[in-house]
């Protein structure tokens, strides 16, 4: 057994099958007790290349479960365990989902000079969510698929969920000029 | 029945020994120092039985500087040289203080060092320095009355400080002579000190107004782990500023011209200010006075009104409203919805306000919980953590997980920031980004550290500027540079750059552009040590002693719990250096210490590291069980 031994995966970090169906709660619960286990907290006492070793550790448990925890994140890390390059920047999108980012990209504009901007925006970030919610079921299913097509098909599903994402960040950095943060 | 061991006289004590350790508010205008004892955390009075050290240090001609109380009589009539308030200009440059306020009640000199210095008749002082003095008073509190020296603090901040004024923070500790076992975010501690794990699962929010500073915390509670999802605030927002716009009211129904008064008169109108508004919690109408004294009119004049209820509020509201917008965007980050909090504690002397209990339970819809003393809170559960840390309760389950208030990134072309670390990410955290060569054959790299949560560099705050040199010539975009952020659970960054084709390296500890530097630190502590006529060589030995011994302890146990994660050759080497160090620690060379306590660590790492692998592993393994 070795240090790299829990590097292997995130999945493995936690003790959990390689998956994208996980309960959250299981992993929330195995996170906790992992940090409770490594946290530099723990490690106050310890001389100091223990200490610095409980910080990476730390560090690597809390991003293996920000990554998990999240459905889009998740999707990708699982795409690229099955080895699917992400960076390529040439996925086809279909007209209809170029069309549908316009029109939301529109009226995000339009906010700021409608009568309520507030509700307007609220309306907006709940269409993202529902568009948002509908993409990772699509995901799930093409993931648990695993055949080359559905992992290709699950990829250029997570470039639009990532559209969505960064859609949902302008609305919130919106939110916050009107909201004067 | 089994008799009780005594070591020998000077000898290390036993490991369980009970050790002194304190948690340390440091707040804008008050500091408390507070402590475990018998289970239970205690705020540490003075001789005179005050718990609140008022933060205002007097610098004297003459002798040592005053703190507290004493320092803060003099407000007035030596306004120059006592400085309130520090906590708001540790960390940050000149050009923030300035905006900060229209008008400085002291005198900033902008000096060669980055920290900008306030003119004193005892030279000029940075506000670590001021900071500092407060740290040794509280420090010298402790000690005396716990009798003996401290071995750990954890000092508190309010979670939204960025880098470099938690760096400030632990920069003042040095100075102070204290070690530092935490730097712990104020919602927090607040959190820990209302015993939200004992049972009270869910989620909870912690609104802090202190004097100077708001923080909202928004944090989850299971089984002992405190588990924050998301924190906003405003550094610059307190109590503070409530008094400053009632001031600012004041003036102007006086007819007085605002540039035209005295630092005197400044913080006259300040305290009449404060008083106002103390009184008005139980009052409808509170007489106000100001005297308009300026040397031109007689001694007795006095400018006479009075302030309503109803006027307060129409001043204060929009400040309080300020609040809640951070409140709505935690809770946004959080993603959780108003309905889901189970409570919402009031931690700050300003949560006294029956104005702000009142708007904070209408926006999160229940009553807020005030059942500590707003201004202890923090103090008490800053003890309770130092306690577990300094190692006097090794069987508790407690934990907290914190977060970064504040998104770390670094300039790109155009002045544009890339985030590598987002804001509320749970610390500690390791990030790496690649980045690449603007031109061909360029051979630096120039690495500019921002913290904030804007696009543009110069909306950012600027933590740290370094370079990578030595890059080997290539076609532009053909480099693959890797910089890598770390955290640590203080909330502090350090920065890795590695050009990955040619392994050329640069590391930087961040010390924020508005931070001391370490020379100036040192030069400082020199400076403090002669006049506590503390020997240097002697103190630089026993910290090495003190290390070599722990090294040594953390081995032995490790090699008795799990001889088994060793190889044969693996164990001998460790025996070696383990005998080595055991030799030098009772010789007199700190730095053959350091050499062999080196070597000792290089020889273990990888015992240590398949010893935290074992113990995740078998944490997860007790899961299978509960799970299946």
């Amino acid at each position: 057994m070795h240090a790299a031994d829990l590097s292997s995966n995130f999945f493995a970090l936690f003790d959990l099958p390689v998956s994208f169906d996980i309960e959250l709660d299981a992993l929330s619960a195995r996170y906790r007790d992992a940090q409770r286990a490594a946290h530099p907290d723990k490690f106050a006492n310890a001389p100091e290349g223990e200490r610095r070793l409980s910080v990476q550790m730390a560090a690597r448990i809390n991003e293996a479960y920000r990554v998990l925890k999240d459905p889009l994140s998740r999707g990708r890390y699982l795409l690229e365990l099955h080895g699917v390059a992400l960076d390529d920047s040439d996925t086809a999108f279909d007209g209809a989902f170029l069309m549908e980012q316009m029109e939301l990209r529109e009226r995000l504009a339009d906010v700021k000079n409608s009568a309520d901007p507030v509700s307007q925006l609220r309306i907006i970030a709940d269409d993202i969510a529902a568009h948002d919610k509908s993409l990772i079921t699509q995901m799930a299913d093409l993931l648990n698929e695993a055949s080359a097509e559905s992992l290709q098909q699950a990829r250029n599903v997570s470039r639009k969920l990532q559209f969505f994402r960064r859609l949902n960040e302008e609305v919130e950095a919106l939110e916050d000029e009107l909201g004067d943060y | 029945m089994a008799l009780l061991q005594i070591s020998e006289p000077g000898q290390t004590a036993a490991p369980h020994q009970h050790k002194l350790a304190a948690g340390i508010d440091l707040g804008t205008t008050n500091s408390l120092v507070a402590t475990v004892r018998s289970g239970k955390a205690e705020i540490l009075p003075d001789v005179e039985g005050m718990h609140l050290l008022p933060s205002v240090v007097r610098y004297c001609e003459t002798g040592a500087p005053q703190v507290g109380a004493i320092a803060k009589q003099s407000a007035i009539s030596d306004p120059r040289n006592t400085i309130s308030s520090v906590k708001r200009y540790v960390g940050r440059g000149l050009a923030d203080i300035c905006k900060g306020c229209s008008r400085s009640e002291y005198e900033f000199v902008d000096s060669d060092s980055s920290v900008p210095r306030i003119r004193t008749v005892a030279g000029d002082i940075s506000p670590v320095e001021v900071s500092a003095e407060i740290l040794k008073n509280l420090k010298l509190r402790a000690e005396e009355t716990l009798g003996g020296e401290l071995t750990g603090v954890v000092i508190t901040v309010p979670a939204y400080f960025d880098d470099a004024q938690r760096q400030s923070t632990k920069d003042a500790a040095q100075l102070a002579g204290l070690q530092v076992l935490r730097l712990l975010n104020e919602p927090t501690a607040a959190a820990v000190a209302y015993g939200l794990d004992k049972g009270s699962e869910g989620v909870h929010v912690i609104y802090d107004l202190g004097g100077g500073t708001f923080d909202i915390s928004i944090l989850r509670l299971n089984r002992g782990v405190f588990e924050v999802m998301s924190t906003a605030g405003n550094t610059a927002l307190g109590g503070d500023d409530l008094d400053r716009i009632i001031a600012q009211w004041l003036i102007q129904q006086a007819g007085l011209d605002p540039s035209a008064l005295s630092a005197g008169q400044m913080r006259a109108t300040l305290l009449e200010a404060c008083r106002a508004k103390e009184a008005l919690s139980d009052a409808e109408v509170v007489g106000v006075s100001l005297s308009v004294t300026d040397g031109s009119v007689a001694d007795d004049a006095v400018w006479q009104g009075e302030l309503t209820r109803t006027q307060l509020y129409e001043l204060i509201d929009p400040l309080i409203q300020k609040t809640l917008s951070s409140c709505r965007r935690a809770l946004r980050d959080a993603g959780i919805d108003v309905d889901e909090i189970e409570d919402v504690v009031m931690v700050g002397g300003s949560t006294r306000s029956p104005r702000v209990r009142e708007l904070v339970g209408e926006f999160f819809h229940c009553e807020p919980m005030v059942d500590i003393d707003p201004d202890k809170v923090v103090a008490a559960g800053a003890a309770i953590q130092a306690d577990i840390l300094v190692g006097n309760k090794p069987d508790d389950e407690m934990l907290l997980l914190d977060v970064i208030p504040l998104s770390l990134g670094i300039e790109i072309m155009g002045g544009l920031v890339e985030k590598i670390i987002s804001r509320n990410t749970t610390i500690p955290s390791a990030k790496a980004q690649d980045f690449t060569t603007f031109k061909d054959g360029q051979t630096a790299l120039a690495v500019h550290v921002v913290q904030g949560e804007r696009e543009l560099v110069s909306d950012c705050r600027s933590l740290a500027r370094f370079e990578l040199r030595g890059i080997p010539p290539m076609v532009a975009g053909n480099a693959r540079i890797r910089v890598t952020f770390q955290v640590d659970a203080d909330g502090l960054l350090s920065v890795t750059a590695r050009e990955q084709i040619s392994g050329v390296e640069s590391t930087v500890q961040v010390k924020p552009s508005f931070g001391l530097t370490d020379g100036e630190i040192e030069t400082m502590l020199r400076e403090s040590m002669s006049h506590a006529q503390e020997d240097i060589a002697a103190r630089m030995l026993r910290e090495q002693q003190v290390e070599a011994d722990r090294i040594i302890e953390s081995v032995e146990s490790a090699i008795v719990a799990d001889a088994q994660l060793l190889s044969a050759e693996e164990r001998s080497q460790i025996d070696v250096a383990l005998s080595e160090l055991r030799k030098m620690r009772d010789g007199d060379d700190p730095r053959k210490i350091k050499q062999a306590i080196e070597a000792l660590n290089t020889a273990s790492t990888d015992f240590a590291a398949r010893r935290m692998d074992a113990s995740i592993q078998s944490a997860m393994t007790g899961h299978k069980v509960d799970e299946f």
